[in-house]
Formats: C-alpha cells, sequence, structure tokens
C-alpha cells in the first residue's frame, strides 16, 4: 500500500478533513443494519446476468458488495479520527467476442444494473478489436445458492465505540509508561458482504471480517530517536483476536512474546516501551554473516516478497511487467521439475481456507471454491497461484480459486492467495532451533523490506534483533538488515520449529494493478533458521 | 454531475451550510471523471472508466469534531449527512488540538485544467495505446502500458466565509518494453496536465532504445560511484525526503530536522530551520502557479498557498506544519497544495530548481560515471538518517567520456536523500515527473551496496 493512502486511511496527514480512502461515512449505529435481502440481491444479479447475455455475452459474472469499515485512530493521549464508512455496488464482468469487459455502478435501481451489464458487453466488444487470443476460461460446477462466514465471536462493528477507544488510550499509556515518547494506534475493521452470480450458476453470499490493530511507538534519547511497532497481526477473525489468551503467547526465552490466535495488545505495548529504551543503548550490529533464526511476525513478510510475489502466475507471463514487475520463477523453470527453490526442508503451500487467516473465503471473486495446493514441495517448484483464466496457460483445468477485487467498483483479477511455509513434522520449539546457533541473530517483526522486480535480490529489517550466542540469546543489537537472493537463501534453510509454534502473519494492504487495487494476505510458518547470510549495517552518519 | 461548475458547486455547498446546527460547519465536495487502459503481451488487458463525487462534512461542538461522507445529493441526503456528522460529533471525545476554521480566503489564479485532457475519449485511449505497442512489434519487442487521465474538481466550504473551487486535469502514461528473451527492458514516464503534450510513439521510443539497450548487461563491483540520475530516479527520494520535512517531528525529536540538545545543556531537541544542509545549489520550493505542473491555490482546509520555499541555498527555510503546531510554536502556517483524494489523489508537488543543460549535455560531460533510468521498491533503512535502500531497473548505463558505453547489471543502493543533495556535480533541466518539477542530477558517490540479476 502506498503511504499516502494508509496516511489517508487514518487521518494522519496534515490539513484538510479525515476521510478514508473511498467509501462513505456512516454513523455507528448503521453499520449494523442488516445486509441487504438475499433473493433481492439474487434478483438484481439475474437482471445484470440476462441483461449482459441478451447483448451477446458469453460468460457474465456480477459482484453485488456492500463493504463496512470502521477506523479508530489515537495518539498518545487523544483520539485523532473515528470514521465510519459503506459503499455498496454492483460489478459487473463478461466475456464477449472472447474478450473480457468490466463496468460497475452504485445505482442498484434494475435499470440502472441491466444499463451497466450492456455497458461491459459494449467495453468487451470495444476491446476485442486489439485482442489476440480469446479468453479460455477454466470450468466452474454452478453451486446454486449457497453462503459463507468468517467464523467469527464477537463482531468487531458491534463492539462499543467507548470500548475501541478505551483499549487504544490504555495501550498508549503502557507504551508511554513503559518509555515510549509518542505513539500512534489503530483499529481498522472490515466487513466484506459480498454476493456473487455468475451464469455458470452460482448464487454465493460471503460475509467476510478481518481486524487490524497496529501501533506505532517511538522513543528519543540523547543520541537520536528509535522506532517499534506492534507484533500483532491482521487477522480474519473478530473482536475476540484481542482477548489475549495466554494459550496463544510463544514466550522465546530473552527476546519477545510471539502471539498465535490472540494478540495481548497491552502486553506488547509494554514491552514496546522497554525495547525502545533498549534500542536506544543497544550496540551496533557487526556486519558480516550470521545464522539467522527468523521469528513468523517477520518471517511472514520475507515469504510475502520472496514465495507469494514470484509465483504469481499473471506476474510471471508478464501482464505485471509494467508496475510490479515480473519473476525470476519462469515457466522453463517449473516445467523442468526439477527447480531448486529451496533446501529440501521446504516446504510451501497455497491457501484460502486456513483459520484466522486473511484470505479465508469459501468462494473466490469468481465463484471458484476455495482449496489448498503445494507451490513448493521437499525444496522444489511445483505450481502457481492462478485464476481461471490463467490454468489453461499452466497446462491446468482446475482454477486455484485466487481471484480478488478490492470493492464492487473494482474489476476482480488474481491476488496472492495466503502462501504459508509447513512446520517440521518433529514439533520443536523456537527454544530448539536457536540452541544450535553459534554465531546468529534473532529477529521479530516486519522492518524495512525490498526486493528486486523478479525477485531475486531482497533485503529485509525488522523490528527487534537479538545477538545468539552459544546457543542462546544474549541481548538486544541494532541496525540489523540482511541481504539475499531468493534462491540462495531458501536453499540455507537449515532448520524449523513444528505446528506448536506455528502461527499465522499477514499483510493488510498488499498492492498490485494498474489502477492499483489493495488486498490482505496472510502467511503462515514456524520459527524458522537460515545458515550463513550476508548481514549488513544500516547506521550511516551523514 | 460528477464535474460541477464553481456557481453550481457554491449553491450546493450553501444548502448544506444550511442545513447546519454546529458551532463550526465546514463541506468539502470532490469530484472525479476519469479513463484508463492497461496493456501486456502487446495488446490490451483491461480498460475502464471510473467516477465519483462525494460529499464531506466535519461538524464541531467546541473541541468535538466529527465527519460524515455521501455520494447521494438530494435535500434528504444533504440533511442526513449533516445531521451524521453532528451525531458523530457529539459521540467523539474533545481533541484538545482542534483549531477553529478559516474566514473568507484570496487565492491565485492557477491554471490547472485544460479542455483537451478532458475530452479524452476511449478511442483516443486506444489509439494512444496502439501508438505505443506497434514500434514495439515492429522492434520485436514486449510491450506492457498503462494510461490513465482524469478530470478532478474540488470545491471547499465553510460557515466562516471560506469558500474555494478548483478543477484539475491530468494524464499519466508509463510503458515498460521487453525483448522477447527477457535480456534487456526499458521504461518511460511521461504526465502532464495537458494532454497535447502526449506522444505515447515518441515517448515509447524512449522505452524501446533502453530496451535494445540493456540486452547482455555486464557485470561492475558495488561500491560508490558517479551517477547520473534521471528525474524519474530521484523523485521520489526528494518527495519522501519532503514527506519528513513536517516541524512538529523534528520538533519533538523525531525526524531528520531535529536537532539535539546540545551536551550538558536541559531543554528537549529543537529544529535545523535556517541550517545549511545540503549543496548551495539546492532550492526546493512549491509553486501552485508552476506552468508545467501546476496545483490547486490552496490547501485540503481551504487555506490559501503560494509559493513557498522549503530548502534555498541548501538552507532549510520552511517546514511544512498543521495549524495546531504553527500556532502552539508561533509561527506561521506553512500548509502544502491540495493534491487530490481518493484514486486520483497524488503526492504534494515539489519543485527543484537545476540548471539549463539536458540529460544528454550532462551525459557528454561525464567521464565515468552510472546513468539511472529509475528506482524501485524505496524502502527506509533508518529515519534518522534518512539513509534508503532500493534498486535501479529498466536501463543501467555505464558511462565513458561522454557516451554510453555499455549496459549494466542493476544494483541495490542504500543511501540517503541528504549524502545526494550534498554530493551534487552539476543540475540539469527540470522536468516534470510524478506532478513534480525535477532535474537531472550527476552526483558523486552514490553508494551501491549489492549486485541484482534482474532484468
Amino acid at each position: 500500500m502506498q503511504r499516502r493512502d494508509f496516511i489517508k486511511l487514518t487521518g494522519a496527514g496534515a490539513g484538510g478533513l479525515m476521510l478514508p480512502m473511498s467509501g462513505f461515512a456512516v454513523s455507528a449505529d448503521q453499520l449494523l443494519d442488516k445486509p441487504m435481502d438475499v433473493a433481492y440481491k439474487k434478483k438484481l444479479a439475474d437482471i445484470a446476468l440476462n441483461a449482459a447475455k441478451a447483448k451477446g455475452a458469453s460468460y457474465a459474472d456480477a459482484r453485488i458488495g456492500r463493504y463496512l469499515n470502521q477506523f479508530v485512530t489515537t495518539q498518545e493521549t487523544r483520539v485523532d479520527n473515528i470514521v465510519n464508512t459503506e459503499s455498496a455496488g454492483i460489478g459487473i464482468r463478461v466475456i464477449a467476442n472472447g474478450t473480457w469487459g468490466f463496468a460497475s455502478t452504485s445505482n442498484m435501481t434494475p435499470d440502472s444494473v441491466a444499463k451497466t451489464a450492456e455497458k461491459a458487453v459494449a467495453v468487451a466488444m470495444a476491446n476485442s478489436k486489439f485482442q489476440t487470443v480469446p479468453v479460455q476460461l477454466a470450468p466452474v460446477k454452478g453451486v446454486g445458492e449457497v453462503s459463507w462466514n468468517t467464523p467469527i465471536k464477537k463482531n468487531a462493528l458491534e463492539i462499543p465505540i467507548k470500548e475501541k477507544v478505551d483499549l487504544l488510550l490504555s495501550v498508549n499509556d503502557a507504551a508511554m509508561s513503559n518509555g515510549a515518547n509518542y505513539i500512534t494506534s489503530i483499529l481498522f475493521l472490515v466487513n466484506e458482504q459480498k454476493y456473487f452470480a455468475s451464469t455458470d450458476g452460482s448464487y454465493i453470499d460471503q460475509d467476510v471480517h478481518r481486524l487490524w490493530a497496529p501501533f506505532f511507538a517511538t522513543a528519543v534519547g540523547k543520541s537520536g530517536f528509535k522506532q517499534r511497532t506492534g507484533l500483532g497481526n491482521p487477522v480474519g477473525m473478530g473482536f475476540e483476536y484481542l482477548d489475549g489468551k495466554e494459550e496463544d503467547k510463544i514466550r522465546i526465552s530473552g527476546a519477545n512474546v510471539g502471539y498465535k490466535n490472540s494478540y495481548d495488545m497491552l502486553e506488547d505495548a509494554t514491552a514496546a516501551g522497554k525495547q525502545l529504551q533498549a534500542k536506544l543503548k543497544a550496540k551496533s550490529v557487526e556486519p558480516g554473516k550470521y545464522d539467522l533464526v527468523l521469528d513468523p511476525a517477520h518471517l511472514m513478510l520475507t515469504i510475502h516478497e520472496s514465495v507469494g510475489h514470484p509465483l504469481e502466475l499473471d506476474r510471471v507471463l508478464g501482464y505485471e511487467a509494467n508496475f510490479a514487475g515480473t519473476s525470476f520463477a519462469t515457466l522453463d523453470k517449473w516445467r523442468s521439475g526439477k527447480f531448486n527453490y529451496g533446501s529440501e526442508r521446504v516446504n510451501l503451500f497455497a491457501d484460502k481456507t486456513q483459520p484466522y487467516s486473511l484470505g479465508n473465503v469459501g468462494y473466490d471473486d469468481e465463484g471458484v471454491k476455495t482449496k489448498e495446493w503445494d507451490l513448493v514441495k521437499d525444496g522444489t517448484l511445483v505450481n502457481y497461484q492462478a485464476t481461471r483464466d490463467q490454468v489453461h496457460m499452466i497446462d491446468q483445468k482446475e482454477s486455484h480459486g485466487c481471484c480478488y477485487s478490492q470493492s464492487w467498483r473494482d474489476v476482480q483479477f488474481q491476488r496472492m492467495p495466503n502462501v504459508s511455509l509447513k512446520p517440521n513434522e518433529k514439533d520443536i520449539s523456537a527454544d530448539d532451533v536457536i540452541k544450535d546457533v553459534e554465531n546468529g541473530i534473532y529477529i521479530a517483526g516486519r522492518g524495512s523490506f525490498s526486493i528486486d522486480q523478479q525477485r531475486y535480490n531482497f533485503q529485509f529489517g525488522g523490528q527487534l534483533f537479538f545477538e545468539i550466542k552459544d546457543g542462546k540469546i544474549t541481548e538486544q543489537i541494532e541496525d540489523v538488515a540482511y541481504q539475499s537472493n531468493t534462491q540462495e537463501f531458501w536453499n540455507s534453510c537449515s532448520q524449523l520449529a513444528g505446528k506448536s509454534d506455528y502461527r499465522i502473519g499477514g499483510s493488510f494492504f498488499d498492492g498490485k494493478g494498474q489502477p492499483s487495487q489493495v488486498s490482505a494476505v496472510s502467511h503462515g510458518c514456524p520459527t524458522t533458521r537460515f545458515n550463513n547470510i550476508n548481514v549488513i549495517n544500516t547506521a550511516r552518519k551523514v | 454531475m460528477t464535474i460541477l461548475t464553481e456557481q453550481h458547486a457554491k449553491k450546493l455547498l450553501q444548502k448544506v451550510l444550511s442545513f447546519s446546527k454546529a458551532d463550526e460547519c465546514e463541506c468539502n465536495l470532490d469530484g472525479q471523471v476519469g479513463g484508463n487502459i492497461r496493456t501486456a503481451r502487446n495488446t490490451v488487458s483491461t480498460a475502464g472508466e471510473q467516477s465519483d463525487l462525494t460529499l464531506a462534512v466535519q461538524s464541531t461542538f467546541g473541541k468535538k469534531t466529527g465527519v460524515a461522507t455521501i455520494n447521494e445529493f438530494d435535500d434528504a441526503s444533504l440533511m442526513k449527512v449533516v445531521k451524521r456528522s453532528e451525531e458523530l460529533a457529539k459521540l467523539a471525545p474533545e481533541n484538545p488540538e482542534n483549531m477553529p476554521a478559516f474566514g473568507k480566503q484570496k487565492y491565485l489564479a492557477s491554471k490547472t485544467a485544460f479542455d483537451s485532457t478532458s475530452s479524452v475519449t476511449p478511442d483516443d485511449r486506444a489509439q494512444a495505446a496502439e501508438d505505443s505497442i506497434k514500434p514495439s512489434k515492429a522492434n520485436k519487442l514486449v510491450s506492457s502500458g498503462f494510461l490513465q487521465d482524469a478530470t478532478t474538481f474540488v470545491a471547499i466550504m465553510n460557515n466562516k466565509g471560506l469558500f474555494a473551487y478548483n478543477k484539475a486535469t491530468n494524464v499519466d502514461f508509463t510503458v515498460t518494453i521487453r525483448t522477447e528473451d527477457g535480456k534487456g527492458s526499458g521504461w518511460v514516464s511521461r504526465d502532464y496536465s495537458d494532454v497535447k503534450h502526449l506522444n505515447t510513439k515518441k515517448a515509447s521510443q524512449v522505452a524501446i532504445e533502453k530496451s535494445l539497450g540493456s540486452v547482455d548487461a555486464k557485470e561492475m563491483e558495488p561500491g560508490k560511484y558517479t551517477v547520473i540520475l534521471e528525474p524519474a530516479a530521484s523523485v521520489q527520494l526528494l518527495s519522501n525526503m519532503f514527506g519528513s520535512m513536517n516541524q512538529r517531528s523534528a520538533d519533538e525529536g523525531r525526524s531528520f530536522l531535529s536537532k539535539k540538545p546540545e551536551e550538558g545543556k536541559e531543554g528537549g531537541p529543537t529544529n535545523k530551520l535556517g541550517e545549511k544542509m545540503f549543496d548551495e545549489r539546492v532550492h526546493i520550493y512549491s509553486d501552485p502557479m508552476n506552468s508545467e505542473a501546476p496545483t490547486a491555490p490552496f490547501a485540503g482546509d481551504g487555506h490559501r498557498v503560494g509559493k513557498t520555499d522549503w530548502i534555498k541555498d541548501g538552507k532549510i527555510v520552511n517546514m511544512p506544519n498543521s495549524p495546531f503546531w504553527a500556532n502552539k510554536t508561533g509561527v506561521e502556517y506553512r500548509p502544502t497544495a491540495y493534491a487530490g483524494s481518493g484514486l486520483f489523489g497524488g503526492p504534494s508537488q515539489i519543485i527543484m530548481a537545476g540548471g539549463n543543460d539536458s540529460l544528454e549535455d550532462m551525459i557528454k560531460d561525464t567521464r565515468r560515471g552510472i546513468l539511472v533510468t529509475r528506482l524501485w521498491y524505496i524502502r527506509p533503512l533508518d529515519p534518522q538518517s534518512l539513509l534508503y535502500t532500493g534498486l535501479t531497473r529498466d536501463g543501467t548505463f555505464y558511462i565513458e567520456n561522454g557516451k554510453i558505453k555499455y549496459p549494466i547489471k542493476n544494483f541495490r543502493f542504500n543511501e540517503s536523500p541528504i549524502v545526494m543533495l550534498n554530493n551534487i556535480e552539476a543540475l540539469g533541466k527540470p522536468e516534470r515527473i510524478n506532478g513534480s518539477m525535477i532535474p537531472p542530477m550527476k552526483i558523486r558517490d552514490f553508494t551501491f551496496s549489492s549486485l541484482s540479476d534482474a532484468v
């Protein structure tokens, strides 16, 4: 996500009204309005599908969406912003003359919906003049009328504003009482009410919930300032994620607390204050080769950048060449069946089904039932991430179910599913992974991350760095970033913790496409060790 | 309906204000109409048109503020949105930093809208895409591009007498042209307020030449090199630096412009206002009246903006701030111009003064150096030193004795714009890029830290 979008979203920018990126704000009680009647949605969708077919579409789908968001932003002792937004409308996608066409409208009268469907067909017909290869869709059997809901326990939108404000202000107080001078804390709450219908005979009603509670704390000392962000994860859960249950905490000896499916924000903010003070005094890393032990709240982003993105089939094929880039993981490497993506310990899989994950849905945005599949098996590249119109290009007959649009307004396209690293079959702990390291660094939290447009060369930082000497974490250090090459890095994977340590992290605002769309995606992994990685020192005097 | 005239917008906002019961009420009306076409693999991949009109109402009672927005404009909806914002204001806790709204302002008349751009049709976009793809195909190259045009307007009114209106047009074009074997890649970017300046065929020729010229790149050792950064290569580093110049962050000790307290002395950090931090040729400013990259003559809160120097003669002369912080610290409010919202919102305009030399002249005057087309995936490493990392992309060349000698493999850089702006060898003629005006720059001792295999 672009920084400016983030600033707009949180209202942290200077000047003007404080607004989110899109959508229109509504009062808190309205967020609890009942969703649109399913029978009415079916009627509207049928109007769209029939109008498209009548104008010559060979395929059509309609997505009726109601997107509800709430953002609460606080800084230190004050509430900066409370925004409720709602956005509703219909997006209609068609194939006519073998070419895609799309149009959308917020005006959901039957007449407007029919006209929008006709416009989508007209766009397809116009673009078909330039189309060189007709669209080829993998078959999907209609599923009739079905529904799916994120399995939440507490609907975050139903929690009173006061409770949310009190939580964030207590988090700020905890950080500032323990060493932070400044802190911004935010609650992002998302509810996508999505209805999908297609000419294949599917009518799918889904209620999707996501939550993220980040904070950004700063401490100012005599020698300068340091920053620490929260170690919580964005999740496909309700407000229960913020219960902070003890059984969901993993304590790493001498370092931080890792959070599984429940986050103790207050505890993390308290730790952040103390760790900020330690950062101000910490020694600067000596550059060189180290064995790195990466905490899941850090490794998730390395997976995202060095596995998730390069294995998106649209990038591999060149559809993202002008924006995000292409990929080193070319079709010839995959076809060889011998491309060593990583060491034999490395098993990476994709899914949109893991409970608590951001990608978890019943069906994707083109009506494909979601599933799990392997991307890298025993270190070898075995598959990509693809949609209905792409799988035939990799000789497959079934879509992977990776189609997503950020709203009813935008056209759906291939987006990253959850991409995760399988834990060790032997259920060893994070401390067990650390104990064999003679000279290493343990890294937790996501920091600076940068990777080239074909995903070879990367450089990643983190939030917390701890020196490891003779199998034990000794002290907090600073100014660490590691540089590596994707294939070399994954081939240096030497140990993984087991399933008890497996945690799901994620990215709430993954950007892709032109015009750019955001998507939320999770990455599960255990604490993992990588041997002999190049570490640089990021401190610089100017 | 989505692009209203000044008179129409004024009338609508006066009606909205007539429904308000709040101590203060401020309304923003934002309209956007735009279209785009995306190409890949030498053909059109997606195309579309988007439009939107949103009214935002901010109501304030004492120091309690609420915001609500809506995109329906019948009287009942207008009353509803005013009422919602008032309800939210009553629910909100007091914000001690809330500041009173501004009164009537006098604005400069900047020319930001061009009928030529507002008149772009889907056929025009398709033709522009075809003009880019055709020469690419003729050279057996693979083209992927994106063209987006937009007309936007904003109107701001409050119950203290302020009314501001601005209409703007913009067109952006980028294309990446690669060799079929993936060994060469070139890129070009053009953006204008007036579409009549856009020639996608001519622009694409630059990407074609870079693509063909970048095949079989040689490896050079990472290290410190003299570089010529095209405007597209430095604009994000400069924008990021500008984005970190906020006065409050500096005063609070959490910025590259914070000044540490002197050893043994009491007191908090101060800022570096007035200090010389860069080469004396560095002059960075904003100007809504710039004819090539004009902006609205007011900020998002309706306050007027004029030409503002931020860095002059290498010294920090002004820092952007908020009304609250300006008032608290007893300095003038220094806002930046409204840069749009939603889909078509952009970064703040910055203008960096340069010389008269073209990029070609600068290459001719270089004995040994590296030409950088653009930098990619720029991320911060250290907010205190403004150290950034990222990579070169789509055309990196070795220059020797005034000529491009051969293409070189892409580098990762770890560098700070502070260092960059201290190591200036030469500045060329500023060009518009991403709504800003940036000169090509020759910089000595630019730090490349590793090699990348990416093309």
